[in-house]
C-alpha cells in the first residue's frame, strides 16, 4: 500500500461521522464580512497605508510621471538600474546609471542596485502592492536582489481591499504581495526594516492627467 | 418568580456569607428565594480535571433537584458556566437521552447572580451602601465564559458611598484554575503575584469578584503578603446597607 | 505503521510543571517574554480592532476550515491533480520518517549537499534538519530567529518569533562566536543593536541564497482548485528561497489545503493581523507549479500526515487542525507569558501546542500538556479561526485520565479522591457530614482563623496562600436553622 492510499484511507476512517452523501457545499460557509473596508478614495488611502510601513510614497499625473521618476532615481545615485521587459518606455528617464535589461544572471542582478517596475494590483486598506511577473515587472528575482525598488502604480490599479484584489489576480501566475520593505521583529520584538529583500521601497502613484468629472 | 438558589458546594462550605447575601438582596427586591436541600455540586472540578464519568451523577442530581424552577441563581460564574455549557456535553456522553432532555430544560434557567439581577430582573440599583475603596476583578469565567461584560460594574457603580477604582490588566487570569493551582503551582503563584501587584496598585481596601474560588486564591496570597486588602464577593457588597456595621 | 506523529515532542523533556518551574526561575526570560508578549498583544488588538467585521471574518475562516476537514480526502486529491497539472510533483508521507526520506532522496537526486530553508513548522515537527544531516546534507535556516536558534544549537520557543526567549546581547554573542562555523563570520565590531544584527544576518545568508540549488519550505496554504501554494513572511528570506534555487521542495501538513483561491480573501486578512498585528505582512509569495523562466523549474510538494489523521478522527479535537499557526494564542496566554515555549517540550508550544501536540503524538506521550492551562479562555477569544481551545483541553484531560486509568493496576491518589468526592457529592447527607469534618479539621489546624503553610499534598497551595478556616456553620445548616418552615426540596 502506498503512503497515499494509507493517508486517504485514514482520512476516510477518521470521517465516519460525516454522512456519505454530504458534499462540501453542505457545510455552511457564511461570508457576512465586508467586501471592502475602504470607504474613501482608494488611491489616497493606499498612499497613507503604504507610508505607514515607512515606504516612501509619491504621487504624480501621467504628464509628470517621467520627471518624478527621474527625480526619485537621481536621488539614489544608482550605478545600475534594472528595467524589466515591457516597462513603458516613455516612463524611463535618462540618468547617470547603467540601464540593465534581461537576460541577467544572479551575479548581474546582485550587482545592480536598483529596479524600476510596474505592478498588477494595489490594495488600499493594507497598503499592498501585488506583482504578477507581467509586463513591466519581470520575473520575481528582478525585484528581490537589487537593494532599491521603485514601483509605479496607476490609480486605476488600486482596489479597496483584499477581496477585490484576490478576485482580480490570476493565481496561475507567480504572485508577490509586497507591503512595505522587508522587515523583522525577531530580536526583542524591535522592528527593523530591511533584511533580505530591497531595503528601500518607493512607490509612485500615477493619476490620470485630467480629472474627468 | 420561583427563584432557587444554587449555593455551590464550595460556597456552602467556605463562604456561607455569600449565600446569605444573595438571599438578602433578592428578598430586599421582593423576591422569594428557595433553597432546595438536595443540591450538592455542579461537577466542575471533576469535569475540568478529566474525571467526566465521575461528574455525570452530579449532573443527574442537579437536574433533578432544580427541575421546575423559573430561575436558578448561583453566586459563581464558573459553576453557572459549568451547568450551562458542559452539563449537556456530559449528558450526551452518558448516552442517557432522558438526562439530555432534562439538562436542556434546566441549564438555560441557571443565572449567575449579576446576570439574574441585570438581565432577568432588570435591576442595577439594589439599594446598597458600601463606603469603601473597591476594585473589581472580572474572573475569566465571568468575563470570557459567561460574557458578563460590564454588568457587575454597573451594579457596583450604583452602590452608594463606594469608591470604585479600575484594576490594571483586569482581564488577566489570576492563576487559580481549579486543580491548576496544585498541578502547576509555580506558574499559578507567578500569575498570582502579578495579580496582587495590580490589585495593590489600585490602593483599594477590598477586591471584589463574582467567583469566591478566585478570591480564595488571590485573597490567600494577599493575606500571606500582609497587604491588608480584603476580598468580598459581589453579592456581599450589594447586600450591605447603612445599617451594616462593616 | 502507526498513525501517531513522531518527532513532535522533544525526547527526554521534563513534564510541563517541572519545566515551567525551571523557566519561572529565570528572571531574564520572564522579562523578555513579558515585553514581547505584551508588545505583540497590543499590536494585534489594534490591527483586529480596525475591522468592524472581524467576527464575521473569523466565522468565515472557521467555516472554511470545517468544510476542508470534513472533506479532506476530496480536497487533497483535487490539490494533487491541480499541482501536477501545473508542473509540480506531489508526494505523500504518512509520518516523519517517510517525509524525511522523501526529502533527502529528492535533495540527493539534485546532486546538492546543502539546502536553504524557509521557516517552517512542518519541517521542524518532523526533525528534517537532523535527518538531512544524517544523510550528509546541510540545511541552512534563513529566517533570522531560526538562524539564531540554529547557530546556538537551541530550540525555538515560539511559533512566530522562535528566539523570543533571547535578548540582544545573547544574540550578538551567538553571531560573534558561531557564524564563522557556518559560513561568513560576523562583521568586526558587531554591536547588539537589532539593526546591526539583522544586517549581519543579511550578509551571512546572502552567499547561501546566491549559491543554493535547492530550497525547502513549508506552506501557509495550498489551494485545491488551482494548485496554488503560498508562503507568508516578513524578511524576504522566503522570497529568496522560493525564487533563486533550481529546485523547491515544500513540506505541508495535509490540513493546510483550502478549497478555493477566493478563500485567501479571508485568510490574508485573518493571518497577518492575528500573528504580527500588521494589516499585511511584508511579503506573501504564491506559486502554481512551475513557471518557465521564473523561479525554480522543479517543484515538489510533500503532503504530510504525521498524526493529523489521528487528530481528525476525534470529532472534538479535530478543530485543532484548523490552526493557521498565527500564534495569537501564545501571545495572550497567561501561562505561556510566564513559562515561555520550551516548557511545553514540543515544537508546538502555548495553548495550541497543548491541544495539538497530545493529539499528534497520542495523549499518553504528552499527558501534562492538557493541564498546562487555567482554562481562562483568552486563547479562544484571540483565535482567528475560533478554535475552542478550552473545550479541547478539557476533552484531552479526560482522555489523559482514561489513559492513565488503563495503564495503572491500581487507581492513582487523585482518581481515588475524585471518586470519593463523587460519592460525597451525590448525597446531601454525606456532603453535610463531610462539611462538618472539614470545618472541624480546618479550624483545628488554623491559627487566628487562618490556615498557614501545610506539609503534604496541600503544600503547593499553602506555600503561597493563607486559607481562612472554614466557618462553623455552612450555608445549608444556616438555612435549616433559620428557615425551618420554608418550602424547600426534601433532603434525601
Amino acid at each position: 500500500m502506498t503512503a497515499r492510499d494509507t493517508i486517504l484511507g485514514r482520512i476516510r476512517d477518521a470521517l465516519v461521522d460525516v454522512p456519505a452523501d454530504e458534499t462540501p457545499d453542505d457545510v455552511p460557509l457564511p461570508r457576512a464580512y465586508h467586501r471592502s473596508h475602504a470607504d474613501v478614495d482608494a488611491p489616497a488611502l493606499f498612499a497613507e497605508r503604504v507610508a505607514d510601513y515607512r515606504a516612501r510614497v509619491v504621487e504624480a499625473t501621467a504628464d509628470t510621471a517621467r520627471a518624478t521618476i527621474a527625480e526619485l532615481l537621481a536621488a539614489r545615485s544608482l550605478r545600475a538600474l534594472v528595467v524589466p521587459p515591457g516597462f513603458p518606455e516613455d516612463l524611463v528617464p535618462d540618468g547617470a546609471w547603467r540601464r540593465r535589461a534581461e537576460p541577467l544572471d544572479v551575479g548581474e542582478l546582485e550587482a545592480a542596485d536598483g529596479v524600476l517596475t510596474t505592478c498588477a494590483v494595489g490594495i488600499a486598506v493594507t497598503g499592498t502592492l501585488v506583482l504578477d511577473a507581467g509586463p513591466g515587472q519581470g520575473r520575481r528575482a528582478l525585484t528581490l536582489l537589487p537593494d532599491y525598488h521603485l514601483c509605479v502604480v496607476r490609480a486605476d490599479q488600486i482596489v479597496g481591499d483584499v477581496p477585490d484584489a484576490i478576485a482580480r489576480l490570476d493565481p496561475s501566475r507567480p504572485l508577490t504581495f509586497i507591503s512595505g520593505p522587508s522587515a523583522t521583529s525577531d530580536i526583542e520584538l524591535d522592528r527593523v526594516e530591511g533584511v533580505h529583500g530591497p531595503r528601500t521601497l518607493e512607490v509612485l502613484i500615477v493619476r490620470p492627467s485630467q480629472e474627468h468629472p | 418568580m420561583r427563584i432557587a438558589l444554587f449555593i455551590t458546594c464550595f460556597n456552602d462550605t467556605m463562604f456561607p456569607e455569600t449565600g446569605k447575601a444573595v438571599v438578602t438582596v433578592l428578598e430586599r427586591l421582593g423576591h422569594q428565594v428557595e433553597f432546595p436541600l438536595g443540591q450538592t455540586c455542579c461537577g466542575q472540578m471533576h469535569f475540568n480535571t478529566g474525571y467526566r464519568p465521575e461528574a455525570t451523577p452530579l449532573v443527574r442530581n442537579f437536574t433533578e433537584v432544580f427541575a421546575g424552577y423559573d430561575a436558578i441563581v448561583t453566586p459563581s460564574a464558573s459553576c453557572a458556566g459549568m451547568v450551562r455549557e458542559h452539563h449537556a456535553v456530559l449528558a450526551e456522553e452518558s448516552g442517557e437521552a432522558a438526562l439530555g432532555r432534562q439538562v436542556a430544560a434546566v441549564a438555560p434557567r441557571v443565572h449567575e447572580f449579576a446576570e439574574l439581577l441585570v438581565d432577568v430582573l432588570g435591576v442595577t440599583d439594589v439599594g446598597a451602601y458600601f463606603p469603601h475603596r473597591v476594585t473589581y476583578h472580572p474572573t475569566c469565567h465571568s468575563l470570557r465564559g459567561l460574557r458578563l461584560g460590564d454588568k457587575p460594574v454597573r451594579l457596583l457603580r450604583a452602590v452608594r458611598g463606594i469608591d470604585l477604582v479600575e484594576l490594571p490588566a483586569a482581564d488577566s487570569c489570576c492563576g487559580f484554575g481549579g486543580t491548576f493551582a496544585l498541578k502547576n503551582a509555580a506558574t499559578s503563584t507567578a500569575m498570582l503575584g502579578d495579580k496582587i501587584r495590580n490589585v495593590a496598585a489600585t490602593g483599594a481596601d477590598v477586591l471584589c469578584a463574582a467567583d469566591n474560588s478566585c478570591l480564595l486564591h488571590i485573597g490567600g496570597g494577599m493575606s500571606r503578603l500582609q497587604t491588608g486588602i480584603g476580598t468580598l464577593h459581589l453579592a456581599e457588597i450589594l447586600a450591605s446597607t447603612e445599617g451594616d456595621a462593616r | 505503521m502507526s498513525d501517531a506523529g513522531t518527532n513532535v515532542v522533544w525526547l527526554g523533556s521534563p513534564t510541563f510543571p517541572r519545566a515551567a518551574s525551571a523557566a519561572l526561575a529565570n528572571p531574564q526570560l520572564r522579562r523578555n517574554l513579558r515585553k514581547a508578549t505584551t508588545t505583540i498583544r497590543d499590536k494585534r488588538l489594534a490591527a483586529t480592532g480596525e475591522l468592524d467585521d472581524w467576527e464575521q471574518l473569523r466565522e468565515a475562516g472557521a467555516a472554511t476550515k470545517r468544510r476542508v476537514l470534513r472533506h479532506l480526502d476530496r480536497y487533497l486529491l483535487q490539490l494533487e491533480e491541480s499541482v501536477t497539472r501545473a508542473g509540480g510533483i506531489v508526494h505523500w508521507a504518512a509520518d516523519a520518517a517517510e517525509a524525511n526520506e522523501i526529502v533527502a532522496e529528492l535533495v540527493r537526486a539534485t546532486g546538492s549537499d546543502e539546502v536553504v530553508k524557509v521557516k517552517s513548522m512542518a519541517t521542524q515537527e518532523i526533525g528534517l534538519n537532523e535527518a538531512l544531516a544524517e544523510a550528509g546534507i546541510r540545511a541552512y535556516e534563513t529566517d533570522l530567529a531560526e538562524l539564531i536558534v540554529q547557530l546556538r544549537d537551541d530550540r525555538p520557543s515560539h511559533i512566530l518569533v522562535p528566539a523570543i526567549h533571547l535578548g540582544r546581547a545573547e544574540i550578538r554573542e551567538t553571531f560573534v562566536h558561531e557564524m564563522a562555523h557556518w559560513g561568513r563570520p560576523a562583521p568586526e565590531g558587531l554591536t547588539d543593536e537589532p539593526r546591526a544584527l539583522a544586517a549581519a544576518a543579511r550578509l551571512h545568508l546572502r552567499e547561501k541564497f546566491l549559491r543554493a540549488k535547492v530550497a525547502i519550505s513549508g506552506a501557509n496554504f495550498a489551494v485545491a482548485e488551482t494548485g496554488t501554494v503560498g508562503v507568508v513572511e516578513s524578511e524576504g528570506n522566503g522570497r529568496m528561497c522560493l525564487t533563486l534555487p533550481e529546485t523547491l521542495i515544500t513540506v505541508m501538513g495535509i490540513e493546510k489545503v483550502l478549497p478555493k483561491w477566493q478563500d485567501l480573501e479571508v485568510f490574508l486578512q485573518l493571518l497577518p493581523r492575528s500573528s504580527t498585528g500588521e494589516r499585511m505582512n511584508p511579503y506573501t509569495s504564491t506559486w502554481t507549479g512551475t513557471t518557465p523562466g521564473d523561479g525554480p523549474q522543479t517543484f515538489h510538494l510533500v503532503l504530510l500526515d504525521n498524526g493529523r489523521t489521528a487528530t481528525l478522527a476525534d470529532t472534538t479535537g479535530r478543530q485543532a487542525l484548523a490552526c493557521i499557526r498565527c500564534s495569537a494564542c501564545l501571545n495572550v496566554c497567561p501561562v505561556y507569558e510566564r513559562t515561555g515555549g520550551h516548557a511545553y517540550g514540543s515544537v508546538y508550544p502555548g495553548p495550541i501546542g497543548a491541544i495539538l501536540t497530545p493529539q499528534l503524538v497520542g495523549v499518553e506521550h504528552a499527558e501534562t500538556l492538557p493541564f498546562a492551562s487555567t482554562l481562562c479562555g483568552a486563547c479562544y477569544d484571540a483565535c482567528p479561526v475560533q478554535i475552542n481551545i478550552p473545550e479541547v483541553l478539557t476533552h484531552l484531560r479526560a482522555k489523559a485520565v482514561a489513559a492513565r486509568r488503563a495503564r495503572r493496576r491500581t487507581p492513582s491518589g487523585e482518581a481515588l479522591a475524585m471518586k470519593a468526592a463523587t460519592a460525597i457529592l451525590t448525597s446531601p447527607g454525606r456532603l453535610a457530614a463531610a462539611q462538618k469534618a472539614a470545618s472541624l479539621g480546618g479550624r483545628a489546624i488554623a491559627r487566628n482563623g487562618v490556615i498557614g503553610p501545610l506539609p503534604g499534598p496541600l503544600r503547593s497551595w499553602t506555600d503561597a496562600r493563607d486559607t481562612p478556616a472554614p466557618p462553623r456553620e455552612t450555608f445549608r445548616s444556616w438555612w435549616r436553622r433559620t428557615r425551618p418552615q420554608h418550602p424547600s426540596g426534601e433532603q434525601r
